[in-house]
């Protein structure tokens, strides 16, 4: 038997939940899948509180958000959720083949969100396949919500935020942080995440990078050195530190599998961390009966993720016929939230990434 | 090892279950997944690499990486850190690539 619904959305993280509530309250049939056993993608590890405007949820801890968001879906009586649903294929039929507790089965649907987030990327160096070296997410994972620390002595690779807020959760966890190594001369992340690991005595060593992960069986030391101004090896900085865990923070970068093999136009763009789907203003790929939201659609912060399911879930619904009678105006305010979050220097590179995803879509479209 | 205090987090652990370790009896958590079970029982080698046979542990935690393939219960290529932990589960340390048995 096939099921069929109005919306189905891939991905239950922060942008499919919202995509989700956003669909439902305009009516539409919705099904909301994650190949997890729990509803939340990686807010569920979020211990910090989130910056940016009340709109998006400053002050509250990412756990919290998540709480909240998974609340207000399961109120929803036209949201179905399935859960250990994991996506297989996704047709030009509009036909999504699913793996679900371990059954395959078809779902039809008018119209698609892909909200599959990002996955963290590796750093080339000798020993990066020795046990103990991790993905700061699967340690945020190990940490937050299994209570299990990943090892007693850590060497964070990258001072960008995830990098920093990641240091000081392993301080939280009693863990020795013995230094954050970031490649380039300036820290990434946001001075007030910087500070707070600095008081606790934790170096961060910029113009630094990682040379080789020495151990037999896993991780027993790190060999670092310093970079000069052109990225080369400083001969003389070599310095050996004992770790049991080292540590990459080294960005993200979008899980599009399920959008190349559903032939949506994809391109690469640095910017927005690798192949992402090209788009128009209202989050639909060259496909139209697919849209994205979230780190797939360009690794952003869950803040914008929200906004952007929100966004994609309105879009989808109108482009229906089932709009909430505020629909104009609430999708509008959801691009006003964008703008604002994508605002001053920092947000310089999802802008510029952003500009060129679009306009490659526009005229895609044309 | 596990964190038993925390500033923020109170951790609510499931039941307390057995399961086998390359023939070696450990105890996990309800709810917690196999790598996160073996891990704070101080296990990081997960696998042996297919062609140089080097260890292996996990790297992403979210099922993508594929570097943290192991043998439960008979089954090779099982996801050790999505897969939730059973009570009676075997869990063997997977060489190279992995062979499916019969009853898949």
């Amino acid at each position: 038997m096939v099921e069929r619904f109005n919306i189905c959305i891939i991905g239950g993280g922060p942008a499919g939940l919202r995509a989700a509530i956003a669909a439902g309250s305009a009516g539409a049939e919705v099904l909301l899948i994650d190949e997890n056993d729990r509803l939340g993608g990686q807010l569920i590890k979020q211990t910090h509180m989130f910056f940016g405007s009340e709109k998006q949820d400053a002050g509250t801890r990412g756990i919290d958000i998540a709480q909240q968001l998974v609340n207000k879906v399961q109120s929803m009586t036209n949201v179905k959720v399935y859960l250990r649903c994991a996506a297989l294929g996704l047709y030009d039929d509009k036909v999504l083949t699913v793996l679900h507790e371990k059954k395959y089965r078809k779902i039809r649907a008018e119209k698609f969100i892909v909200a599959t987030g990002a996955s963290e990327r590796m750093l080339a160096f000798p020993g990066n396949d020795l046990p103990g070296v991790y993905g700061a997410g699967a340690v945020q994972t190990l940490m937050n919500v299994y209570g299990i620390v990943p090892g007693q002595r850590v060497l964070m690779i990258g001072a960008g935020n995830i990098g920093l807020i990641v240091s000081y959760q392993l301080l939280q966890a009693g863990v020795e942080v013995v230094a954050i190594l970031e490649g380039s001369p300036h820290i990434g992340g946001y001075l007030v995440h910087a500070s707070k690991v600095r008081r606790a005595g934790v170096p961060i060593l910029t113009s630094h990078t990682i040379m080789q992960a020495i151990g037999t069986n896993a991780v027993q030391a790190a060999e670092i050195c310093a970079l000069d101004s052109h990225w080369a090896r400083l001969p003389g900085s070599e310095k050996t530190l004992e770790v049991d865990t080292i540590c990459l923070a080294v960005g993200l970068s979008p899980l599009s599998d399920l959008l190349w093999q559903a032939q949506c136009r994809l391109t690469y763009i640095a910017e927005l961390g690798g192949h992402v789907a090209w788009r128009d203003a209202n989050l639909c790929t060259s496909e139209p009966h697919i849209y994205i939201a979230g780190d797939v659609a360009g690794v952003e912060e869950a803040s914008s993720a929200m906004v952007e399911g929100e966004l994609a879930g309105l879009a989808a619904a109108k482009s229906l016929g089932l709009a909430r009678v505020d629909v104009d105006t609430a999708m509008s305010q959801a691009r006003e939230q964008l703008i604002a979050l994508r605002a001053g220097p920092v947000g310089e590179k999802i802008r510029t990434g952003l500009a060129l995803a679009q306009m490659r879509g526009d005229e895609q479209h044309a | 090892m596990r964190i038993n205090e925390h500033p923020i987090l109170k951790f609510e652990r499931g039941k307390r279950i057995k399961f086998s370790y390359n023939g070696q009896e450990l105890e996990g958590y309800e709810n917690e997944t196999i790598a996160a079970a073996l891990h704070a029982a101080g296990i990081k080698e997960l696998s042996k690499s297919a062609v140089l046979h080097r260890p292996r542990g996990f790297f992403c935690a979210i099922g993508t990486c594929s570097s943290c393939l192991m043998v439960v219960d008979g089954v090779p290529n099982v996801r050790v850190c999505v897969e939730p932990l059973v009570e009676g589960m075997v869990v063997e340390t997977q060489q190279g690539r992995g062979e499916l048995g019969g009853a898949v």
